[in-house]
């Protein structure tokens, strides 16, 4: 057997596998494709104090081995998401991730300790591209990641994970800061701020000119950022971008990740985070490896 | 538990011009009104969501269009070949709300696929209203005429059928009074013009949206549409929706 578990600031996970937020709701529609319990963790799509209608539509893009996206954090909210979300995800044995995406300082601080220990863990989305105020406006200053962080901290029962964006000149500076701010581990990458113009009509595809990419477009940034993030500090760091094979998810902890996040997969195909379980397994077992913690950070760098 | 399939693809021909029909061996089940996500193949990494235009206990049948890339790739397969086909997925038409009179569905261009597998359904009093921009698009006239009382065609240019829109015509059929349902598929602009055409006569109509989709599932919400002021997901909240519940205002 070998050995999957791995260990995100004091919480096991059976497995590295963890799904992206956005790209799994939370959990109802795939739960009809696989037992949830195959995977590491849920990271259930952003959460907000209030229910937000998201952008216009078109809300995505297929461009090059990738897609833009403009959701704009549409959800039902957290007193919705309190009532059904987590009781059905908890019939399931798998650790939850709660994505959280206020706009102010304030909200985050209260959407924390209102979800107080209900959830495993608190993924708080300094990143995101979509949405005028918040978002990737947090994360991309270091003095308001570090305040933020540290805020939000305060109000956590359970451990903080800050999502960085890779929208920054310096990913090293925002994870530092995120450190000093008391955050327990890091996830990365967001999606990378993008545009796509029809060249017939000469408007932009998405309705909200730009989107956030994501898919393998953008995994050679997320690998290089994830190895970035790994070299300045010991924090257990949440791999993503672009991943959708073992292979992939090798690689991500090669560089530096602790476990792994699959997004973009999933919409094209529902199976894809136990599909490529088994394809990491495989490459474990053909590569006589019997625990993950053999490759994490195992990058043999020139 | 739901999977994908890998289905064989037992025979491909061309209609008019650029629309290409496939006929797939399928394990599943569908209904009416619901479509599939079809993986192009590599190179094309969003599924295609394309209706089902005929089913049978073991096989399929879509028709589509050549656009993109997605489209163009999909072309490319043969006979013997098989396709990673997601579905049948999103919800039917409310064929219990037909009415005893004469049920009626309306498509232009590519809205017309599902309308056959749907018009099978409705009964034989079911009439259709098919547009298309000119006399050489004109596709499926016969299949219609197999499974509908009356079939209608218009043509932007008149080069066939009636001249102008199938709205034009529509108004013209409800005049009649016979028409107790209106099941309706096609470009935006005449979706709302048949929304409207069909609440000004309170006659219950369904529409079938099309937007830009991920998923297909209901997990990526970013094929949405607006009802009722909110943002749903067509896939999995549609494609069909009653037109009281959609709103055309932006
Ligand atoms: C529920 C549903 C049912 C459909 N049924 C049919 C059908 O039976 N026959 C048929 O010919 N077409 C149908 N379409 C439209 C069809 O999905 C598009 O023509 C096709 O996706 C275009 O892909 P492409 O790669 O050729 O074009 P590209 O322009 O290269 O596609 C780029 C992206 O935009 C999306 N896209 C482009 N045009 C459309 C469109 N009109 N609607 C939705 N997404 C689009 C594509 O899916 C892809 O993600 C349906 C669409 C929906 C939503
Ligand atoms: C449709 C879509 C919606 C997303 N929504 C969120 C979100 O709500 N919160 C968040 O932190 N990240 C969101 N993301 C980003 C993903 O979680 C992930 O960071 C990114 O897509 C990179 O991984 P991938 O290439 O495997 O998709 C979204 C991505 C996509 C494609």
């Amino acid at each position: 057997m070998i050995n999957l578990e791995v260990d995100i600031a004091g919480v096991k996970l059976k497995n590295p596998i963890i799904t992206a937020s956005g790209t799994f709701a939370n959990g109802r529609e795939i739960s009809e494709y696989y037992d949830l319990c195959e995977l590491g963790a849920v990271c259930v799509k952003a959460i907000t104090l209030e229910p937000r209608r998201g952008n216009k539509p078109p809300r995505i893009a297929e461009t090059p081995s990738g897609i833009l996206n403009s959701v704009g954090l549409q959800n039902a909210g957290l007193a919705y998401f309190m009532k059904y979300e987590i009781p059905f995800l908890r019939k399931y044995d798998t650790k939850i991730i709660a994505n959280i995406s206020g706009c102010t300082i304030e909200e985050n601080c209260e959407i924390a300790k209102r979800l107080g220990n209900l959830v495993d863990l608190i993924e708080l989305n300094v990143s995101c591209p979509n949405v005028k105020e918040g978002g990737v406006a947090f994360g991309t200053n270091p003095k308001i990641t570090k305040e933020i962080t540290k805020r939000v901290k305060e109000n956590c029962a359970v451990p903080l994970i800050v999502k960085l964006s890779p929208n920054v000149t310096d990913i090293k500076e925002i994870a530092k800061a995120a450190e000093e701010g008391g955050a327990d581990a890091l996830s990365l990458i967001n999606t990378i701020l993008g545009m796509q113009i029809d060249v017939n009509t000469r408007r932009p595809t998405l309705a909200n000119n730009t989107g956030g990419l994501s898919g393998p477009a953008v995994k050679p940034v997320a690998v290089r950022m994830a190895w970035e993030v790994s070299s300045i500090t010991d924090l257990p760091i949440i791999g993503m971008g672009g991943i959708m094979s073992g292979e992939d998810v090798a690689e991500f902890m090669l560089a530096g990740a602790t476990a792994v996040a699959v997004g973009t997969a999933n919409l094209v195909n529902p199976t894809a985070c136990v599909d490529i379980k088994k394809e990491f397994i495989n490459y474990l077992d053909e590569n006589n490896i019997d625990d993950v913690h053999e490759i994490i950070k195992a990058v043999k760098i020139f | 538990m739901k999977k994908t399939h890998m289905c064989k693809l037992i025979s491909k021909k061309t209609l008019a011009g650029d629309v290409i029909d496939m006929k797939v061996q399928f394990p599943e089940e569908s209904k009416p009104g619901q479509f599939i996500h079809v993986s192009c193949g590599d190179g094309v990494l969003l599924r295609r969501p394309i209706s089902i235009c005929d089913a049978g206990a073991d096989w399929l049948r879509f028709t589509f269009a050549v656009r993109g890339k997605g489209t163009k790739k999909l072309a490319q397969y043969n006979t013997g070949d098989f396709l990673n086909i997601l579905g049948p997925l999103g919800n039917g038409f409310s064929i219990d709300k037909k009415g005893d009179k004469t049920p009626l569905v309306i498509g232009g261009g590519i809205g017309i696929f599902p309308l056959l597998y749907l018009s099978k359904s409705l009964g034989a009093k079911t009439e259709a209203i098919l547009g298309f921009r000119t006399k050489d698009l004109v596709i499926m006239e016969d299949e219609f005429k197999g499974t509908c009382a009356r079939v209608h065609i218009a043509t932007d240019d008149g080069s066939y059928g009636h001249k102008g829109f199938v709205t034009d015509v529509l108004k013209e059929r409800l005049a009649k009074g016979d028409i107790s349902s209106i099941y309706a598929c096609g470009p935006s602009s005449m979706m709302a013009a048949v929304k409207k055409i069909a609440e000004d006569e309170n006659i219950y109509c369904q529409l079938s949206l099309e937007e830009r989709m991920g998923c297909g599932i209901g997990i990526c919400a970013v094929c949405v549409c607006k009802s009722k002021g909110e943002y749903v997901k067509v896939c999995q909240n549609g494609p069909t929706f009653d037109s009281k519940e959609v709103d055309f205002d932006d």
